[in-house]
């Protein structure tokens, strides 16, 4: 335990570590100190001034955001000249802001218009003209209106310090000095919406959510982004079964505050006008609409007909569906279809990985253990790119914990500013890379190692070695791409037991590939191979052009259930939005089961979320997972399988995303194509952090 | 070369600092080697560090940048047994209005300054120094280069320094037009290639200054003071002034008097007859009406408040403060809405923006003495000057809010009637229109 | 220039190689913000945040010969507001334009440290001291003629 103080605020007698920031310990009292430019974890700027108050003995009013606090300080922060104070800087503040907020974004949720109303004068003795210039457009996500800026930094810091990106400054000086973006004129940046998302007012405003709606015309769902899978946290703002806005400003969830383009943006795809409303069946060559008991017919049908024939099924699952629906299929396919050709697009070796581990505890590293590790390993990813989050997890351990970094990659990547040792490795010698380490590595009192799809098979279990015999306590994140591919493979979306890998299922002349949320079909050329395609999925995409039934699906902000993000956490869906013409692959797939009889649902189960992910709690190794943690939107770590797994056929690589693409999801999303087609889209090969 | 003067000198100076000034090329390394040159540093050289602060506290000089800061105890707080380098910078911005006299000091006589600053590298075991020269003294920036270059050619800078061992590096840094540049931190950030924004405090530049290393920063006056120090004894250089205010420094007249310019007088003269004799009175015989007594940042004095000798403490006993020897001289025909006008548009053009109490209030009330000048003046807007002043003073990031509202307060306190005067409506009195 | 900062300190050198360069390219342009930032190794967001800090720095170029006159309180007590309004007229231009031939532009300028010798002008580099209207013209039209 650290050093104690005491003293006294208002009156009240305090305890607190020494040194603490007043602001902090006024605040675990109970007691508001305000504050404009003090944001915690971000350096200390002391510029607005709001959060003076009087310490006895002192003959000017303190800085409260930068005052430690030491033995015997009587501190009064409702004294009359702190008000006055307070009431002096509010009014200075409002002698240029526009004070137009009927018609901006931020009313109703304003750090302004709050600290106006609860210290403020009432009105302004303000009769000048105030400075006006026009509002600017920097990138097709931010805009910035300079007269609502109150100069408070706490844009320039989260992008500087918290996104290590730098593309926020201040400019000129004095009375007309403003933020200025790295292009002088536009941005070319992460887009994430940090910015926006941390500015108290409206000067930063987002080109997704300007004008769309008032902070109190919507509710908030909180719900896990479909993209990555790091697996953030975010809270879709809901007006009129229209997603407007994605924040996690109450930093619920494993992510903090943090979001990339994508949690923030990136669920327009939802809205885009391709998307399929209603079921497709192939009649004269063509996809034609049809309704829903027609398709579902026409699938049961099929299903029953092969498999009283030939059996030949695959089935190949999605990286973005829940658990419940990914353990649906697979029990589908292997129990009802008594198949075992059972995959998805895998993208990083979880077989190889938990049987190398066989019997080593819990070495696989959550979320928050990579936010205590002391030391980082990068292996083989760019994390900024593919896994913001986890980056920025790094990052902020790097800078408020002190931990130390270390990159062994193909190319220059963020982390490599302030990464004690980096190392650029061809593909294949990262392993040779990684061993050059070893006597700075064996230094560190424990390590996470992160690694990319390059690590697999015999170098994944090589790379377990080398951390065994660092003699320190080593946890492993083995990345994978999209919100649920842990849980596809956790789920048994595998073909195990000599099934049909994905590759070779395409490759066969099967009966019926029934793809759910995947495209296998993208790059391959030509008519599908199968008999008969059966697809489920938002759009018409490369696979579903050439199936015999389309069936239109919920995305994950349409429903329920739950998800395993890359560090192997469970956390809960929530549906933000209803869809009409769309069903849930959940529901989709209980009805094929009803439409094929009762035996069918008999073995399946009802296919209510609650009711899956109850069975997959009682058999899937490792999901016995606390119940109010997920049901509270916290995220449950799992327990790998701990046991041999047996090698498994079929290849392993990523899809290899950058952060303004997420697969096809991506591609319908207008705000990821925007910002690619703006001149950020040069962002990546001017390589601005090499 | 520099031999002919900007001013007169006066008989009643007191000559330490400025004794060479007027010699015949008295900028050249070999005048001021005739003329007691480089005698302190080879008497430093002998000394411990210690005893070079010692000397330094005895001499009561204070520092001669504005805030009168007692510099051996300045000097008493770098760290000189640190690891880390140390840094040895000298502030010459001089921009506060009314002051222009560390440009006669790196003009008449560079070496002077140059023999302080190793001096004071000599006392904090520092090796480098940046001399950091507001942008519009281009042709100082270039003399002083000269001046440093004929230092290195003599063996004055480099490597071992007059045969002592003692090895300096001296260089020129440009600055590019912004007066909150002369606050010492925000001028270490300009010396570190960014906006001149003040530094939060602690840590000091003693402790971590340029570039995070311990950092002696003083006035060029300050500095130019040393070998004087150091040469003739600390306690025969506090003898010039009164206690607790040793020595000489360099008083800038400047405004309503006959003879306006820079006089050396000992600390504690006094300020009526610095006016009246030493700066040869008032034109015109027209009467005293008020004198910003160190630059614009201090509170104004009226003509009443003026028989009392100017050393920093009686000074702040009267309110106001010595500043940085910018003395102006206001008659009785001076229009203080005017003045007070053009003290705010300077300090609403060179506020930083860093705070909001200074970037939005320097504005705020720019704007209402605007209005005032421009006729549109009411009575409400008086209580509002002196209030949105008050609500700056004490309350911004750094000193310049304070600058700007002190004078502003007194102005406003003390000269009412002029806004009265010229409140919307009221005929323009005729006895305000000098300026 | 460079050499003069310690070590991994170049950044240090920004302001001064803006205003030299400055005075060669008569206007600091954005490729001149690029090569500042190569130079002393930073974003050229860090450079351009200097630029419009520092009020020697402009974006736009200058007459040849830039007439700053000080009209800050020891000018102002001595004429020199009344020199300012002189100086417009004489050059039939406002503060910060250029004249259309581009020989001479005009600032009114905050205290350029000659208040004991007020009114001051600064030429480009060049100071003048005790300045009056006549000198002033006096001034111009020299530079006028040596064109
Ligand atoms: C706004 C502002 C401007 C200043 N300008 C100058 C200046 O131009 N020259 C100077 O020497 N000190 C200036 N100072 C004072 C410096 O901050 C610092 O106190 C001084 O340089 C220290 O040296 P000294 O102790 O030798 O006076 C200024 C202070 C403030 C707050
Ligand atoms: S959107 Fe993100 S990366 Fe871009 S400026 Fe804002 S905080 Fe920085
Ligand atoms: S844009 Fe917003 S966050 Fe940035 S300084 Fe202005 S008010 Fe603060
Ligand atoms: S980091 Fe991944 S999970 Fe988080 S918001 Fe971005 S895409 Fe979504
Ligand atoms: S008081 Fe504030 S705004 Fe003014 S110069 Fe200092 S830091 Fe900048
Ligand atoms: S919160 Fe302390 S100054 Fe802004
Ligand atoms: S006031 Fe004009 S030079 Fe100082």
């Amino acid at each position: 335990m650290a050093e104690t103080v005491k003293l006294t605020i208002n009156g009240k007698q305090i305890e607190a570590e020494k040194g603490t920031l007043l602001i902090e310990v006024a605040r675990q009292n109970g007691i508001e100190i305000p504050a404009f430019c003090y944001y915690q974890n971000l350096s200390l700027q002391a510029a607005c001034r709001m959060c003076l108050v009087e310490v006895e003995k002192t003959p000017k009013l303190q800085v409260g955001c930068t005052l430690p606090v030491a033995e015997g300080m009587v501190v009064h922060t409702d004294s009359e000249v702190v008000r006055q104070s307070r009431k002096g800087m509010v009014e200075l503040l409002l002698t240029n802001h526009p004070l137009d907020c009927p018609v901006c974004d931020k009313g109703g949720e304003c750090e302004l218009q709050d600290m106006t109303f609860r210290y403020g004068l009432g009105e302004s003795r303000f009769v000048e003209r105030k400075q006006h210039v026009d509002e600017e457009q920097w990138s097709p996500v931010v805009y910035f209106d300079r007269p609502r800026c109150i100069m408070c930094y706490r844009c320039v810091r989260v992008c500087n310090e918290g996104l290590d990106v730098t593309a926020l400054g201040v400019g000129n000086r004095g009375v007309v000095s403003q933020i200025l973006p790295n292009f002088h004129d536009h941005l070319e940046c992460d887009e994430c919406g940090a910015c926006i998302d941390i500015c108290p007012v409206g000067a930063l405003t987002s080109g997704a959510y300007r004008y769309k709606t008032r902070p109190w015309e919507m509710h908030h769902v909180g719900t896990i982004c479909t993209h990555c899978a790091d697996g953030c946290r975010t809270t879709l703002g809901v007006r009129n079964e229209k997603i407007i806005r994605g924040n996690n400003r109450d930093s619920s969830g494993i992510n903090g505050e943090f979001l990339c383009v994508k949690g923030r943006y990136a669920f327009d795809f939802t809205e885009h006008p391709e998307r399929l409303q209603s079921p497709l069946m192939r009649a004269g060559g063509r996809l034609e609409p049809v309704s829903w008991s027609q398709a579902l017919e026409a699938v049961a049908k099929k299903f029953i007909e092969v498999k009283q024939g030939s059996g030949h099924f695959g089935v190949i699952g999605s990286c973005h569906t829940t658990n419940e629906e990914n353990f649906y299929l697979q029990k589908f396919a292997r129990q009802v279809l008594g198949t075992k050709n059972v995959d998805h697009h895998r993208s990083g070796d979880l077989a190889t990985l938990f049987d190398a581990l066989t019997d080593r505890g819990k070495v696989l590293a959550t979320v928050e253990d990579l936010a205590n590790a002391k030391a980082v390993l990068v292996v083989a990813s760019d994390l900024a790119q593919q896994h913001p989050m986890l980056a920025n997890q790094i990052r902020a351990s790097r800078r408020l914990r002190g931990a130390r970094v270390y990159t062994v990659t193909p190319g220059p990547v963020r982390e490599d500013k302030n990464a004690v040792a980096s190392v650029r490795v061809q593909k294949g010698g990262e392993l040779a890379g990684i061993e050059s380490l070893r006597d700075k590595l064996k230094a560190e009192s424990d390590l996470t190692i992160v690694f990319g799809d390059a690590i697999q098979g015999e170098s994944l279990r090589k790379l377990i070695a080398f951390g065994d015999s660092l003699g320190l306590a080593v946890k492993y994140i083995c990345l994978v791409d999209y919100s649920n591919s842990r849980g596809a493979f956790d789920m048994g979306l595998i073909p195990r037991d000599g099934g049909l890998s994905r590759e070779q299922m395409l490759a066969r002349d099967l009966d019926v590939l029934w793809v759910v949320g995947a495209n296998p079909l993208k790059e391959v050329r030509g008519e599908s191979k199968a008999g008969f395609l059966v697809v489920q999925d938002l759009f018409l995409t490369e696979t579903a052009q050439r199936a015999d039934i389309v069936l239109p699906a919920a995305s994950a902000y349409e429903k329920t259930g739950t998800v395993t993000n890359v560090c192997g956490e469970v956390q809960k869906l929530k549906a933000a939005i209803n869809v009409m013409g769309p069903k849930a692959d959940l529901e989709i797939m209980g009805l094929i089961a009803r439409e094929m009889g009762p035996a069918a649902v008999r073995t399946l189960g009802m296919w209510l979320p609650d009711k899956v992910f109850e069975e997959i709690r009682k058999t899937v190794h490792g999901y016995d997972v606390p119940m109010p943690v997920v049901a509270t939107g916290g995220a449950a770590p799992t327990m790998p399988l701990n046991g041999r797994v047996a090698a498994l056929p079929g290849s392993i690589s990523s899809a290899g995303d950058t952060l303004f693409t997420s697969g096809t999801l991506g591609r319908y999303s207008k705000v990821l194509n925007s910002v690619m087609e703006s001149p950020g889209a040069l962002y990546e090969e001017k390589g601005r952090h090499s | 070369m520099p031999t002919t003067l900007y001013n007169e000198p006066s008989p009643l100076e007191t000559k330490v600092l400025s004794k060479r000034f007027g010699l015949e090329n008295s900028h050249r390394l070999d005048t001021y080697l005739a003329h007691d040159g480089f005698k302190a540093f080879l008497k430093a050289r002998q000394m411990t560090p210690e005893q070079i602060v010692e000397e330094v506290k005895t001499s009561a000089l204070r520092g001669r940048g504005g805030a009168g800061f007692p510099t051996g105890l300045k000097w008493s707080f770098v760290p000189r047994t640190s690891p880390k380098p140390k840094y040895i910078v000298i502030n010459a911005d001089e921009s506060e209005p009314g002051t222009c006299k560390d440009r006669l000091l790196m003009e008449y006589d560079p070496h002077q300054l140059i023999e302080g600053i190793l001096i004071a590298g000599l006392a904090m075991d520092a090796h480098k120094g940046y001399l950091y020269i507001r942008g519009e003294y281009r042709y100082l920036i270039d003399h002083t280069d000269r001046a440093i270059g004929e230092a290195y050619s003599k063996g004055y800078l480099g490597k071992n320094i007059a045969g002592t061992g003692f090895d300096f590096d001296l260089y020129t840094h440009s600055g590019a037009g912004a007066y909150e540049c002369g606050e010492e931190t925000a001028l270490l950030d300009s010396l570190e290639g960014k906006r001149g924004i003040p530094r939060m405090k602690p840590p000091f530049p003693a402790v971590a200054g340029a570039w995070a290393s311990p950092t002696l920063l003083n006035n060029v006056e300050t500095f130019s003071a040393v070998p004087n120090i150091i040469r003739d004894g600390g306690a025969a250089f506090a003898a010039l002034g009164t206690p607790k205010n040793g020595g000489t420094r360099l008083v800038c007249i400047s405004g309503h008097v006959n003879k306006p310019g820079v006089y050396e007088l000992p600390l504690g003269y006094p300020m009526l007859k610095a006016i009246y004799e030493v700066a040869g009175g008032i034109p015109g015989g027209k009467k005293l009406k008020a004198v910003v007594p160190g630059g614009s940042s201090c509170p104004l004095l009226k003509a009443e408040e003026c028989d009392i000798p100017m050393d920093y403490d009686t000074l702040a006993k009267a309110g106001s403060m010595l500043g940085s020897g910018g003395m102006v001289v206001l008659d009785e025909t001076t229009d203080m809405v005017k003045f007070a006008l053009r003290i705010m548009r300077f300090y609403a053009h060179e506020s930083c923006g860093w705070c909001i109490p200074c970037r939005e209030g320097t504005t705020w009330l720019r704007k209402i003495l605007q209005r005032f000048d421009d006729g549109g003046g009411r009575k409400e807007d008086i209580p509002v000057l002196g209030e949105v002043s008050k609500n700056m003073l004490g309350r911004t990031f750094c000193a310049l809010g304070d600058a700007a509202a002190m004078p502003t307060i007194s102005i406003v306190e003390k000269f009412r009637e002029d806004f009265e005067k010229r409140l919307a409506g009221a005929s323009r009195a005729s006895e305000l229109v000098t300026v | 220039m460079l050499a003069a900062y310690p070590e991994g300190r170049k950044r240090s050198a920004v302001v001064p190689m803006l205003i030299y360069a400055q005075d060669e390219t008569g206007a600091v342009t954005p490729e001149l913000i690029a090569e500042v930032a190569k130079r002393c190794e930073v974003e050229p967001l860090q450079v351009d945040e200097v630029v419009g800090y520092y009020s020697m720095l402009h974006r736009k170029p200058l007459g040849k010969y830039h007439v700053q006159v000080c009209t800050n309180i020891s000018c102002l007590l001595v004429g020199g507001e009344e020199l300012y309004e002189h100086a417009k007229k004489k050059l039939g231009i406002g503060n910060k334009q250029v004249t259309a031939d581009g020989q001479f532009s005009l600032e009114e300028v905050e205290c350029m440290g000659a208040c004991s010798w007020a009114p001051a002008v600064e030429i480009n580099y060049d100071f003048h001291h005790y300045v009056t209207p006549e000198r002033l013209d006096q001034l111009i039209d020299a530079l006028r003629k040596a064109n």
